[in-house]
């Protein structure tokens, strides 16, 4: 068991995304840290992968600023290790955010470990459904990472399935589609949520979509916490180097609205 | 064959997400339902023989045969189905399942357009609506291919993302699909993909080899030394290579876009120069780099412009079964004159792979063989842009 748990302990948890190495990796150690500061209770950390396919334009422009500025798996590895080290160092759980290829190429039980090493504590792979757990959960299981499993809108039937072998916390998809802004969600989410708490005790958070302190705090009544991508790394996107501050500022609106 | 979990030996699988999963479950329900309904299979016979042109001509190429002085060439025709290609084979099933299972509407990805032209025609001929996802980059390479899609009444996206190149159509079609399900299909044009598609695609192109065995056997009384066929995806290589897998005695050879070369980065010879890895809804062989990062192919040929290709071309690669030579842009253009002149029959440009790797391999067998060349499409859409590689500007 990770220590995703504590998340949760703080009221409704707030979850921001960033895609490591936008613009470069020495922006992402500040924003995380500003993050933390602000009230991020888990931080999603974003591995970029050539074409995620999962994500809608924001977040693809933002993995492309991070792959052209020369980010790989390493370096981001390396930047997590001085994020979890010195008297400074983040305390909040953190968890990769990539895509299967990453992973696999990288070598599974090799990336694996060395998160374990450096004090990550989940993995999010948006394309490893229930049915290719597999090869992964056996690895994460024995170095003490929590694979997080993801349950869609459409998902009806295996709702029951997955939750019951879930852990860390459950990853509610809000809506239809890739990742991204949204003006409204209209999935019936929370018999989603509902389905899933009887059949699982793992905390869930609700994504995709999810912009506004409103939305958040809509969202965070059906749910044990919320997750932003997309708004976020849009900020950075207009901000650059000069992002932290402007996160840290939004992701303490964000978790206000949710206290 | 796949398992039942959509397996080629360590390749295939389902890596999608989750919002996708109860999709391809109804999708895999309903095919293994609907193969084996005679009425589907009586509708399915009747498109193919009196909409599409089937049976496709094994046609004995004399004048090659001659000319390289080796092994007897027949070429097996694709090229002549309706839409020019091997592609309309797959589409007609799948737009087909589709109408039953209660969509109406169908999404596809394209390359060389090949694809999505079937796509559109299908869509046309049974009232369903059609967008054609296309890398902005093909859009250029294969104008004319644009308008025929949008004659045929479908709406062409031109996909800007990435190398704007068929992977990223593939990519562009998978986020629609995620964001529309109930009444759309989406129609994958290749042997890839998460399963059932390179289940599904691979039987409904099975129909070239059931041809080749039979049309052979009429002609020659006896099978094929070796099949030889260009190899992307992989769906017109499948399709001419399935029902020879047991015949043991049969070479079964895909040919690989090398692009400016394997030793370049400038290249989409996945099984030459990928590796294993998991993209697309697939184990398989894909060109990337250390970190896995998907690399930025490339091949004259848009059809063949892929970093990954099929599961169970993966498999028979592994098995050995099968052999995957790579051919270059320069060696695919003089093939692509050379059946025109030698045979008055313009190939396309992705078959002009298969041809040049004949015209190596015909010469070092004895007369008493032979081989097949499947001409999976014709040559009109690239007319103007082998005429641009050689320096010649037209308009079209």
């Amino acid at each position: 068991m990770s220590n995703i748990y504590k998340a949760f302990e703080n009221g409704k948890a707030f979850i921001p995304f960033i895609t490591c190495g936008d613009p470069d990796l020495e922006t992402t150690e500040k924003i995380v840290r500003e993050m933390e500061k602000n009230g991020a209770d888990l931080i999603e950390l974003g591995i970029p992968f050539s074409d995620p396919t999962a994500e809608g334009p924001v977040i693809q422009e933002a993995n492309i600023r991070a792959l052209t500025a020369g980010t790989t798996t390493d370096k981001v590895f390396d930047m997590v290790r001085k994020l979890r080290s010195g008297d400074d160092r983040v305390k909040v759980p953190m968890v990769f955010m990539t895509y299967a290829n990453v992973v696999f190429s990288y070598g599974a039980e090799k990336f694996i470990s060395t998160c374990s090493e450096i004090g990550i504590d989940g993995l999010i792979l948006p394309d490893i459904p229930y049915e290719e757990k597999g090869e992964f959960i056996d690895i994460t299981d024995r170095f003490g990472l929590d694979l997080i499993s993801l349950i869609a809108p459409t998902s009806e039937g295996r709702i029951s399935r997955i939750a019951s072998e879930a852990k860390g916390f459950i990853y509610v998809v809000s809506s239809l589609g890739v990742t991204g802004v949204r003006s409204s969600i209209n999935t019936d989410i929370g018999s989603v949520c509902e389905a899933i708490k009887q059949s699982s005790s793992v905390p869930c958070a609700i994504g995709f979509g999810i912009s506004t302190p409103e939305q958040a705090a809509a969202m965070a009544s059906f749910a044990d916490g919320v997750i932003v991508g997309s708004a976020i790394v849009r900020l950075i996107a207009a901000n650059g180097r000069n992002s932290a501050p402007v996160v840290g500022e939004y992701v303490k609106s964000m978790k206000d609205a949710i206290r | 064959m796949a398992d039942k979990n959509g397996r080629f030996g360590i390749h295939g699988g389902q890596y999608i997400p989750e919002t996708l999963m109860n999709a391809v479950i109804e999708l895999e329900e309903a095919y293994n339902h609907y193969k084996n309904d005679p009425e589907f299979n009586r509708e399915l016979t009747d498109l193919f023989n009196n909409y599409a042109g089937r049976p496709s001509l094994l046609y004995y190429a004399s004048k090659m045969t001659s000319d390289l002085g080796g092994a007897k060439i027949y070429l097996k025709r694709e090229d002549l189905n309706h839409t020019g290609s091997h592609k309309i084979n797959n589409v007609l099933g799948q737009a087909l399942l589709a109408k039953k299972m209660g969509k109406t509407r169908l999404i596809a990805e394209t390359g060389a357009g090949q694809h999505g032209v079937a796509t559109a025609t299908a869509a046309a001929l049974m009232g369903m609506e059609c967008v054609v996802f296309m890398g902005e980059e093909d859009t250029k390479r294969q104008a004319l291919n644009v308008y025929r899609m949008k004659l045929l009444g479908a709406d062409v996206i031109p996909v800007k993302s990435g190398t704007a190149t068929l992977k990223d159509a593939v990519s562009e079609a998978m986020r629609e699909w995620t964001s529309r399900i109930d009444d759309t299909h989406y129609c994958l044009g290749s042997v890839m993909g998460p399963h059932p598609f390179p289940t599904i695609v691979r039987d409904f192109q099975a129909v070239i080899s059931r041809e080749i065995k039979s049309q052979m056997m009429e002609a020659e009384g006896r099978l094929p030394d070796a099949v030889i066929a260009c190899c992307g995806g992989g769906s017109n290589a499948i399709g001419s290579f399935y029902n020879f897998i047991e015949d043991k005695d049969v070479k079964l050879i895909g040919c690989e876009a090398a692009g400016r070369g394997i030793d370049t980065f400038e290249t989409a010879a996945t099984i030459n120069t990928g590796r294993l890895g998991i993209f697309h809804g697939m184990k398989s062989y894909f060109c990337q780099d250390e970190y896995g990062q998907i690399a930025p192919v490339y091949s004259i040929s848009a059809g063949l412009d892929y970093p990954g290709i099929g599961p169970e071309h993966a498999m028979l690669h592994d098995t050995g079964r099968a052999e995957y030579v790579a051919i270059t842009d320069d060696e695919a253009v003089e093939a692509f004159e050379y059946l025109s002149r030698t045979e008055g029959i313009i190939p396309a440009i992705e078959s002009a792979h298969a041809v040049a790797y004949a015209r190596k391999y015909a010469p070092t067998l004895d007369k008493d063989k032979i081989i097949v060349i499947t001409i999976s499409g014709r040559g009109d859409k690239d007319c103007a842009a082998i005429a641009r590689y050689r320096g010649e500007d037209i308009n079209e």
